[in-house]
């Protein structure tokens, strides 16, 4: 109907009405340009300019959850380095507490030993022997000329022989005194080696001091670097959380494999207490699974519990506040119960070595089989029961990576969330592309189905003195990038502040 | 609080994991053997300890098993061999499961062949045992030819309502009268197939004994 409409225009000539109705077809358009042309564009800007307000509210909310993001990590990053420099603290009272008290009784040795060899050293002074008094006397006396005297002679012989006994007295005498001062030099000498020691120990504790100092310092730079909320600091975090969040990770899926075989063990014999088909109310949950599941959630919790009156984890600060008595107190109940635990867990593990021999044992003999008891049977209940006792402690210790977990997670999805908000902008920033591509598109195509009225137009302008010169047709003027976003920059202003 | 919160949902989202994925489907069973001892069915009992081994094996704690003998009257409690709900402790469903296999090879040993076949009785005693059960899949396994041949003073011919049971031929053996006219055997079996659908039963038949776990599907 609508085809004949289009070739019945004329009656036996359906191209020229054709040609016809498409002539005035192209009339009416080529009049209509302009305000159709602004129709498109008005649209596609008012499409195109929402987006992009959407983009900016976008990424105003990846903004602020980008300082939200900074803030928590910042701050995550100061608590662990407070922690650090605390426990460095911790560990300097323990050193000056250990070595440093004993340091009066030290001093008071070091003075003890240092006056005993100073008492020693005064008495070990050489003192040259004082020339007998009488020397000079027999000097002059043997100056005197004998004049062929025997008697004169005799009396120098006498003086002489008297002279060489006093001498070699003198003599002995002075050796004597030097082997006493030998004696006291010798005694002198573990004196020496006990304060040479005493001072190495000092040396040695000052320099682990001093280690420690130097540790701290490291630990209070970075601390201060977090306190400036420097960029560097941001990103050694941001990539530390990264780090802690993959390792986590993997320790949680290990333990979730430990558990796994944790209940593999405890599943069976629990069928003996609650009944093989025994099910959670109506639904088909096995009552002997979940009874196996309370009690591996009960030894994890007993490690959370363990570990953090331990002071290792830090998730109950309840449990953090209170005092060293009432944790150690908490440390001994916890793990007086995961030693209980381990035992049942033993217990069971054996109870279902057990049951799966009398399994056995049944299987064969309703396949008329003879039952026969394996070989070194003992080896692998006793490995059920070794794994039954220690698995609990080593379960434990899942607070550690569920800490790290929880704490990196919180980082890992604020900078998953921030990459989405971006990803969202960008989406959003090509849809608006695109919808304005179309918008132009539509326009060159609509030109081109006039483009010969439109060809004709632009000969006529070019003729100089032309009637159709003056026509009031202005050029459709599509605003740049820059005029749209200013269009909108008062209501994005408005929002910022919001 | 908020830790406190994150470290216990994230134990329950673990526990409900595991819960999911350990949990099985719901069931209990209850099956009751009928043996023929009529003919030379009384010398095929080994390939029914084969059945009661079977199902000895499969059954799980809390589901039941009963063996019975058609007889001339088997409409009666004095034809049950042995009954037995298993424990729900799997160590005392075990040892059921020994003492009942012991009943059945005493049983087996001193057997001695009936007058007639009162098939109808036994089936109707067999569903009185498993009703009171309250199993949700209920199989009544028949060890016979299915050749019914009752005193002339019972009344046998009446709908039974098998209340969803599930019935099950096995090792129906072809009588002499069977290889003259193979249609009376087949004839025999729809009977027997139309009288249980219609007392909303299921009606199959196995006579491969290697192939007892069909009895499940």
């Amino acid at each position: 109907m609508t085809f004949e409409l289009w070739t019945s225009l004329i009656a036996g000539q359906p191209a020229l009405s054709i040609l016809v109705w498409v002539s005035g077809l192209i009339v009416v358009m080529y009049v209509a340009r302009q305000p159709v042309h602004q129709i498109i564009l008005t649209l596609v800007r008012s499409v195109r300019n929402t987006l992009r307000l959407m983009a900016q509210s976008v990424m105003l909310a990846e903004k602020q959850l980008r300082n939200r993001n900074r803030e928590v990590l910042l701050a995550q990053g100061q608590e662990h380095a407070e922690r650090s420099i605390e426990r460095e603290f911790q560990r300097v009272e323990t050193l000056v507490n250990r070595d440093l008290s004993g340091y009066p009784s030290l001093q008071r040795d070091l003075k003890e030993q240092i006056t005993r060899i100073d008492e020693d050293y005064t008495q070990s002074g050489e003192v040259p022997p004082k020339p007998p008094e009488w020397l000079k006397a027999i000097d002059a006396v043997a100056k005197i000329p004998d004049n062929g005297s025997s008697v004169v002679g005799k009396i120098l012989s006498d003086i002489h022989n008297t002279l060489r006994k006093s001498l070699l007295k003198s003599t002995q005498e002075y050796r004597r005194a030097n082997r006493e001062r030998h004696v006291l030099l010798k005694k002198m000498m573990p004196y020496w080696r006990s304060l040479t020691n005493s001072l190495n120990s000092v040396e040695k504790k000052i320099t682990g001091l001093e280690q420690r100092a130097a540790i701290i310092d490291s630990q209070m730079q970075t601390y201060e670097e977090i306190r400036q909320q420097a960029d560097f600091s941001e990103r050694l975090l941001s990539s530390s959380s990264m780090t802690q969040f993959f390792i986590s990770g993997l320790a949680l899926c290990l333990a979730l494999v430990g558990m796994y075989v944790n209940f593999q063990l405890v599943a069976l014999p629990m069928e003996e207490m609650v009944g093989a088909s025994s099910y959670l109310g109506s639904s088909s949950i096995r009552a002997s699974d979940v009874a196996a599941l309370f009690i591996i959630s009960v030894e994890v919790i007993l490690g959370l519990f363990l570990m953090e009156s331990v002071g290792v984890t830090r998730l109950f600060p309840i449990i953090n506040l209170l005092d060293d008595n009432k944790r150690k107190a908490i440390f001994w109940i916890m793990l007086t119960f995961l030693f209980v635990f381990a035992g049942i867990e033993a217990s069971l593990a054996y109870m279902r070595d057990m049951l799966a021999a009398d399994r056995e044992a049944l299987s064969q003999l309703l396949t008329g089989a003879d039952v026969t008891e394996p070989a070194l049977r003992w080896i692998p209940s006793v490995g059920q029961m070794v794994m039954g006792f220690t698995l609990p402690f080593v379960l434990a210790f899942v607070a550690i990576p569920l800490e790290s977990f929880i704490y990196s997670f919180r980082t890992v999805s604020g900078l998953f969330a921030v990459w989405l908000l971006h990803m969202l902008v960008v989406l959003i920033r090509f849809v608006g592309s695109v919808i304005y591509g179309i918008g132009r598109t539509l326009i060159n195509a609509y030109d081109l189905v006039i483009f010969i009225p439109l060809k004709l137009e632009n000969s006529l302008k070019r003729k100089p003195n032309s009637v159709l010169k003056e026509s009031s047709e202005e050029p459709i003027e599509i605003k740049n990038e820059t005029e749209l976003s200013e269009d909108n920059s008062s209501y994005i202003d408005e929002l910022k502040e919001k | 609080m908020k830790r406190i919160f994150l470290s216990l949902g994230f134990s329950l989202a673990v526990v409900l994991v595991l819960l999911v994925g350990c949990s099985e489907p719901r069931s209990k069973r209850a099956v009751y053997v009928l043996v023929d001892t009529s003919g030379t069915y009384s010398q095929q009992f080994e390939k029914v300890q084969g059945v009661m081994r079977y199902m000895l094996g499969t059954l799980l704690p809390g589901e039941s098993l009963a063996l019975a003998r058609i007889d001339s009257e088997s409409f009666s409690e004095k034809d049950i061999v042995a009954r037995m709900s298993f424990d729900l402790r799997p160590s005392m469903a075990n040892a059921q499961k020994r003492a009942f296999l012991e009943s059945v090879e005493k049983f087996g040993a001193g057997i001695s062949p009936s007058k007639y076949t009162d098939i109808t009785g036994g089936i109707l005693q067999a569903i009185e045992y498993l009703n009171e059960t309250k199993a949700n899949e209920k199989y009544i396994l028949i060890f016979s030819d299915l050749k019914e041949d009752v005193k002339q003073d019972q009344v046998r011919d009446f709908p039974i309502n098998f209340n969803g049971i599930h019935a099950v031929a096995i090792n129906v053996t072809k009588l002499q009268s069977d290889n003259n006219d193979p249609r009376e055997y087949q004839q025999r079996l729809d009977a027997w197939a139309t009288r249980v659908e219609q007392g909303n039963g299921t009606w199959k038949m196995i006579n491969d004994l290697n192939r007892l776990e069909v009895i499940w599907d």
